[in-house]
C-alpha cells in the first residue's frame, strides 16, 4: 500500500491525502460523538464547518484556478439556500423521508444556483480584474435585496407572489406565507447532518480536484496564466471561464442548501448572505493559499472554529480574531516569513527545490 | 517546499485534532449536563444576545438587566435558598452564531435560558431548546415563531399584538381616519408590526393612505416617504421602527412642514436620548411601551436608580424586560419548588405549568400572567411626550 502510494503520480497522491484528511476527521468526530466526548458547541459546529469548507473550496475554483476575483459568492449560496428551503417547506408534509427530501432540495438548490451562475457569468466574465470584483459584489447585493422583497404564499388557489408585503398576496384565509420578505423562511426542516455534510465535502473535493487535473482544468489555468496565449492556441476563453464560474456557483448553492437545512430560520442579511460573508469566504481562500484546495479547506475549518473557541475572551474575541488573521497572513505570505520558514521549518528533509 | 507544505498541513491538522479533543474533554467535564444535573447547588442561568455588532445596544441592555436582577436575588438569599450562576454569550444577532452560543452555554451547564434578545436568532435557538426540552424565556424576541413551542415564553409583546393594539388604540380614541405608515422593510420587527397593524386597521375601518418602506441601507433620507404621506393627506403617521430612524424622520418631516400625529411602538423608547436631537420635535409623539424610566411607580424608580448606579446609564425597555424575566423565573421556580439537582427536562416540565400559574408585578407591567402559548397578558400603556418628558396617557 505504502509502496503503491509512493509510485503514484504526485497529484493523485496529493488529492488522496486531501480525501484522507476529510475521512479521518469524519471518523474522529463520529467516534467522539458516540463516546460522548464531543462538546455540544462542536457538535453544533460540524455542519456549519462542512458548509464553509464547501464554500471555500468552490470559491478557490474561481479565485485560485480561474484567477478572477469574485466578491459575490455569498449571493449564490443565498440562491441555493432560499430555493431549497422553499422546496423543503412546501414539501414538509408531502415527503416525510428526510434524506429523500434533502436530496431533492439539494438538486433544486444546485440547479438554481448554477442557472444564476450562468446568467450572471455571461455579462460579468467579459470584465476582468477590479471591474469583475466590483460587479460580482454588486450582483451579490442584488440577489440579497431581491430575496428581501420577495413574498410568496400558498393557499387553495395555488401560489401567490408579491414584492410589496403580505397583504399584497391576496390570499384566501387558509393561506400560509412561505417566504415572508425580510423575515425570510421559517420552519425549514432540519435535515442537514454531519454525514450528509461530509459526503458533500467529498463530492465537492472530487469535482474540483478532478476538474483541476483534467484537460478542461489545464485550459482554465492557461487562461489564468496568459489569456492571449491561451486564445492563440485555440482555447475558447468564454466557455472555460463560464464553466469554472458556473461549477463554482453550483457548489456554493450546495453549501447554501446545507446551511438552510441546519437552521430553522433563514433570512438574508449582510452577515450571512451579504458582502460580509463573501469576504469571509475570500479570507478562507487567501489564508489557505490561493489555488490550494487543501489549504482553503483547513483555513475554513480553523477560521470558523476560532471565534467560537475564543469565546472565553468575551468582547475582545473579535479583536483577537482580527489580530490572528493578520499574523496568519504575515506568516503565510510575508517574504521574510517565507524565508524563515524555509530555513527553520523544512523538517530536515530535502532542501528546497525550485518550486515556483 | 512540497515536503514542507505537507509537513505544515500535517502539523496544522494534528493541531486541530488536538484542539478539538481538548474541547471535547472540556465538554466532558461540564458535559454532565447531558444527563441532566450538574450536581452543584446553584441554578445555572444562561443568556444570549448581541453584545457586539449592530444590535449591541439591546444585547448589552439585556445582559445588564439580568445581571442586576441576579445580583439582587443572590444578595437576598437566592431562589429557594440556592444561588444563581449567570453567564451571557454574544450572538451578534445572527441565527447561526446564536446556536453556537447556545451550545457553548450548554457545555457550561446551563439549566434555563433567558434569551435570545432578537427575533430571528430566537427562532433558530427555540428549535434547539425544544429538542433538548430546556426552559426558554425571552425578554424581547417579538416574532410569532420565536416562542412557537411550549417550552418557550416571552416577556414582551409579540409583533402581531403590538400592531393590532396600536390600530385598536387609534381607532378607539378616533385619533385619525387617514393613516400613513413608514416602516423598515429589512427588519423583521418592523415588518411584523406593520403587517398586523395593516390587517387590523383595515378591519377597524382606518384608511391606510400610504405605506412606504425603507431598508437598513437607505435609512438616512426619508424625504420621499414623508412627501408621499403628506400628499396623501395623512392625519397620523404610524412608525413601527426603532428610535434612531424615527428621530431622523421627525427632523426631516419638520423641515418639510409636515406635522401629523406621530404614533410609534416600543422601539420608539429612547428617542429623547438621541444625541443632537431637538426634543421639541418629539413633542406630542405617542407610542406604546411597557416601560417608562420616568414613571412614578416605586418598583420602576428603584430599578432605574440601581441600574444607573451599576452601569451609569438610564435603562431602556430591553433592560427592564430582562430584569423582569429574572424575577419571573424566580417566582416560577419557587412556585414549582424546583431545585438545581433536577434534570433539565424535569425542570422544563415543571416550569411549563408553573409559568401559567404565576402572576407577577414588575417594572414592565402589573398583574402579568402567561398562557400556555407563552404569550404574556399585560396592559400596554400609551405614552406621550409632553414638555420633553414621557407622560403616561
Amino acid at each position: 500500500m505504502l509502496k503503491k502510494l509512493k509510485t503514484m503520480k504526485k497529484t493523485t497522491r496529493s488529492s488522496m491525502i486531501t480525501y484522507a484528511i476529510v475521512i479521518v476527521a469524519f471518523i474522529v468526530m463520529q467516534a467522539l460523538t458516540y463516546t460522548g466526548n464531543l462538546s455540544s458547541l462542536l457538535q453544533g459546529l460540524l455542519v456549519p464547518l462542512c458548509t464553509y469548507v464547501i464554500l471555500a473550496v468552490s470559491l478557490n475554483l474561481v479565485v485560485g484556478i480561474l484567477g478572477e476575483l469574485s466578491l459575490g459568492h455569498a449571493g449564490f449560496m443565498c440562491v441555493g439556500a432560499f430555493s431549497s428551503a422553499f422546496f423543503s417547506k412546501c414539501m414538509r408534509d408531502v415527503i416525510t423521508v428526510a434524506p429523500l427530501r434533502f436530496f431533492l432540495a439539494l438538486l433544486i438548490g444546485i440547479a438554481v444556483a448554477a442557472v444564476f451562475g450562468i446568467i450572471i457569468g455571461i455579462p460579468v466574465l467579459r470584465l476582468k480584474g477590479d471591474y469583475l470584483a466590483i460587479v460580482t459584489l454588486a450582483f451579490g447585493e442584488i440577489i440579497k435585496n431581491l430575496v428581501n422583497v420577495l413574498f410568496i404564499g400558498v393557499d387553495s388557489n395555488g401560489f401567490h407572489f408579491s414584492t410589496k408585503d403580505v397583504m399584497g398576496l391576496n390570499m384566501e384565509a387558509d393561506g400560509t406565507v412561505i417566504v415572508n420578505g425580510p423575515q425570510g423562511i421559517t420552519g425549514t426542516p432540519k435535515d442537514s447532518t454531519f454525514l450528509i455534510g461530509t459526503i458533500l465535502v467529498l463530492i465537492t473535493l472530487f469535482i474540483v480536484i478532478n476538474l483541476t487535473n483534467s484537460r478542461d482544468g489545464r485550459a482554465i489555468m492557461a487562461i489564468r496564466d496568459n489569456r492571449i496565449a491561451a486564445e492563440s492556441i485555440g482555447i475558447n476563453v468564454t466557455k472555460y471561464k463560464l464553466m469554472a464560474f458556473t461549477i463554482s456557483a453550483a457548489l456554493a448553492g450546495a453549501a447554501g442548501v446545507l446551511y438552510a437545512h441546519n437552521l430553522s430560520t433563514l433570512s438574508a442579511n449582510t452577515n450571512n448572505f451579504g458582502y460580509n460573508m463573501s469576504i469571509s469566504i475570500l479570507v478562507f481562500v487567501v489564508l489557505g493559499g490561493i489555488g490550494s484546495i487543501r489549504g482553503s479547506m483547513i483555513a475554513a475549518v480553523i477560521l470558523t472554529l476560532l471565534p467560537e473557541l475564543l469565546r472565553g475572551f468575551a468582547d475582545y474575541r473579535m479583536l483577537i480574531y482580527a489580530i490572528v488573521l493578520i499574523l496568519m497572513m504575515l506568516f503565510n505570505w510575508a517574504p521574510k516569513a517565507i524565508e524563515w520558514r524555509e530555513k527553520y521549518l523544512s523538517f530536515g528533509k530535502r532542501k528546497k527545490e525550485a518550486v515556483k | 517546499m512540497k515536503m514542507m507544505k505537507k509537513a505544515a498541513s500535517l502539523a496544522l491538522a494534528s493541531a486541530l485534532v488536538v484542539s478539538l479533543a481538548a474541547c471535547g474533554s472540556n465538554g466532558g467535564n461540564g458535559g454532565s449536563d447531558n444527563s441532566g444535573s450538574t450536581g452543584s447547588d446553584t441554578f445555572m442561568i444562561g443568556g444570549i444576545g448581541p453584545t457586539t455588532g449592530d444590535n449591541a445596544l439591546y444585547g448589552t441592555a439585556v445582559m445588564n438587566g439580568i445581571q442586576l436582577a441576579v445580583d439582587e436575588i443572590n444578595e437576598a438569599g437566592g431562589i429557594n435558598g440556592y444561588q444563581i450562576s449567570y453567564k451571557f454569550e454574544d450572538d451578534q444577532s445572527d441565527p447561526e452564531k446564536s446556536v453556537n452560543a447556545y451550545n457553548t452555554l450548554k457545555d457550561w451547564g446551563m439549566q434555563m435560558l433567558v434569551g435570545t434578545v432578537t427575533s430571528a436568532p430566537c427562532v433558530a435557538v427555540v428549535e434547539e431548546t425544544h429538542a433538548d426540552n430546556m426552559f426558554q424565556f425571552t425578554p424581547s424576541a417579538t416574532s410569532v415563531e420565536s416562542i412557537q413551542y411550549d417550552n418557550a415564553f416571552r416577556m414582551c409583546f409579540s409583533d402581531p399584538s403590538q400592531g393590532s393594539v396600536s390600530a385598536d388604540y387609534i381607532a378607539d380614541n378616533s385619533l385619525a381616519s387617514k393613516v400613513a405608515i413608514i416602516y423598515n422593510s429589512s427588519d423583521t420587527y418592523s415588518t411584523g408590526i406593520y403587517q398586523s397593524f395593516a390587517t387590523e386597521a383595515q378591519a377597524r375601518g382606518l384608511e391606510i393612505v400610504s405605506a412606504e418602506a425603507y431598508t437598513a441601507d437607505s435609512n438616512s433620507d426619508f424625504s420621499v416617504q414623508i412627501q408621499k404621506a403628506k400628499d396623501a393627506g395623512a392625519e397620523l403617521v404610524f412608525l413601527p421602527i426603532y428610535y434612531s430612524d424615527a428621530s431622523l424622520i421627525l427632523a426631516q418631516a419638520d423641515r418639510a412642514g409636515f406635522d401629523p400625529i406621530w404614533f410609534g411602538v416600543d422601539g420608539m423608547d429612547g428617542i429623547l436620548g438621541v444625541d443632537g436631537f431637538d426634543k421639541t420635535l418629539a413633542e406630542g409623539v405617542m407610542f406604546l411601551t411597557p416601560f417608562t424610566p420616568t414613571s412614578d411607580d416605586e418598583a420602576v424608580q428603584k430599578f432605574v436608580a440601581s441600574y444607573e448606579d451599576e452601569f451609569g446609564s438610564t435603562p431602556i425597555q430591553f433592560a427592564a424586560d430582562a430584569y423582569d424575566c429574572m424575577y419571573v423565573l424566580k417566582e416560577a421556580i419557587e412556585q414549582a419548588d424546583i431545585t438545581p439537582d433536577m434534570s433539565i427536562s424535569d425542570m422544563c416540565d415543571a416550569m411549563k405549568t408553573a409559568m401559567t400559574q404565576v402572576t407577577y408585578d414588575g417594572v414592565t407591567g402589573k398583574q402579568i400572567s402567561w398562557g400556555e402559548d407563552g404569550e404574556p397578558s399585560k396592559e400596554p400603556t400609551v405614552v406621550q411626550i409632553t414638555n420633553g418628558e414621557y407622560t403616561v396617557l
